[in-house]
């Protein structure tokens, strides 16, 4: 009993500490908005339906189209269940890469928190509705860079 | 119980590539199922990677993400033996963490 209550002052205190801490980085670097919170899952930008309100939601600014990302899709998906992703880019200090995808119900699909050291290459599978864009977003130096590519999908992923 | 998660990392050139399968359904929400009853959404929201103590990867993840999904990623550093730890949570709060080591 005794001990239930030390340990759940303990996760309050460690909470607070923590929030004041991102708090606190949030203010010294502000171009960094994702990165200053990699445990939080960004909830209010999976909520969004389009893709310029879910690029707002996620990193507080617009995004410049950039040949340096390279994004491998199938042009032709014959299965929306399952269509492989994989983007690379030669876009120095990357901190992180989301992919989106137009024609899905919410637009982000996923976000990766790229760590100094880690490599801007990610590859991951994706449901898709129906053809659509995809595209993936980098932010490199602070500043927001995208691609686009289309894929026609034969059977659509989304069920209903 | 084996664990959900599959891991297969492999250190070459300073360079570890890391490849990992997780088996979740990935419901997302907006499938029916043979009823027509709508299969409510259970997703895995975030995947993170570390190395030794150091978080090398941190996936945010949607209910777009495919059923059992695949994820791959590179990082420098790394070497034989070293090991590495994945740990996931999904929205219904459910998570599973497994350690292996880089091959």
């Amino acid at each position: 009993m005794i001990d239930e209550k030390r340990r759940l002052l303990l996760k309050c205190t460690l909470a607070t500490g923590a929030a004041g801490l991102a708090a606190g980085a949030g203010l010294i670097s502000a171009p960094a908005f994702a990165a200053t919170k990699p445990a939080q899952w960004p909830d209010d930008a999976f909520k969004q339906k389009n893709i310029d309100a879910a690029t707002q939601a996620l990193y507080g600014q617009t995004a410049v189209k950039s040949d340096k990302i390279e994004m491998n899709v199938p042009t032709i998906a014959e299965n929306g269940a399952v269509v492989p992703v994989a983007v690379k880019t030669s876009l120095p200090d990357v901190t992180s890469i989301a992919l989106m995808i137009e024609g899905n119900p919410y637009a982000l699909a996923a976000s990766f928190n790229i760590p100094q050291g880690t490599l801007p290459y990610v590859s991951n599978r994706f449901k898709m509705r129906k053809t659509s864009d995809v595209i993936a977003l980098v932010m490199s130096g602070g500043k927001l860079y995208s691609t686009t590519k289309n894929v026609k999908v034969t059977i659509g992923g989304c069920g209903g | 119980m084996a664990s959900s998660i599959r891991v297969r990392a492999i250190a070459s050139d300073g360079v570890t590539d890391f490849k990992s399968l997780i088996r979740h359904p990935m419901d997302s929400g907006f499938v029916k199922d043979s009823k027509g009853k709508l299969i409510p959404p259970h997703y895995i929201k975030v995947v993170t990677v570390k190395w030794k103590d150091k978080t090398v990867f941190v996936a945010d993840w949607g209910p777009a993400v495919s059923k059992d999904p695949y994820l791959e990623f590179k990082f420098k550093g790394g070497s034989k033996g070293d090991p590495l730890t994945v740990s996931w949570v999904d929205n219904e709060g459910q998570s599973d963490s497994m350690t292996a080591k880089i091959m």
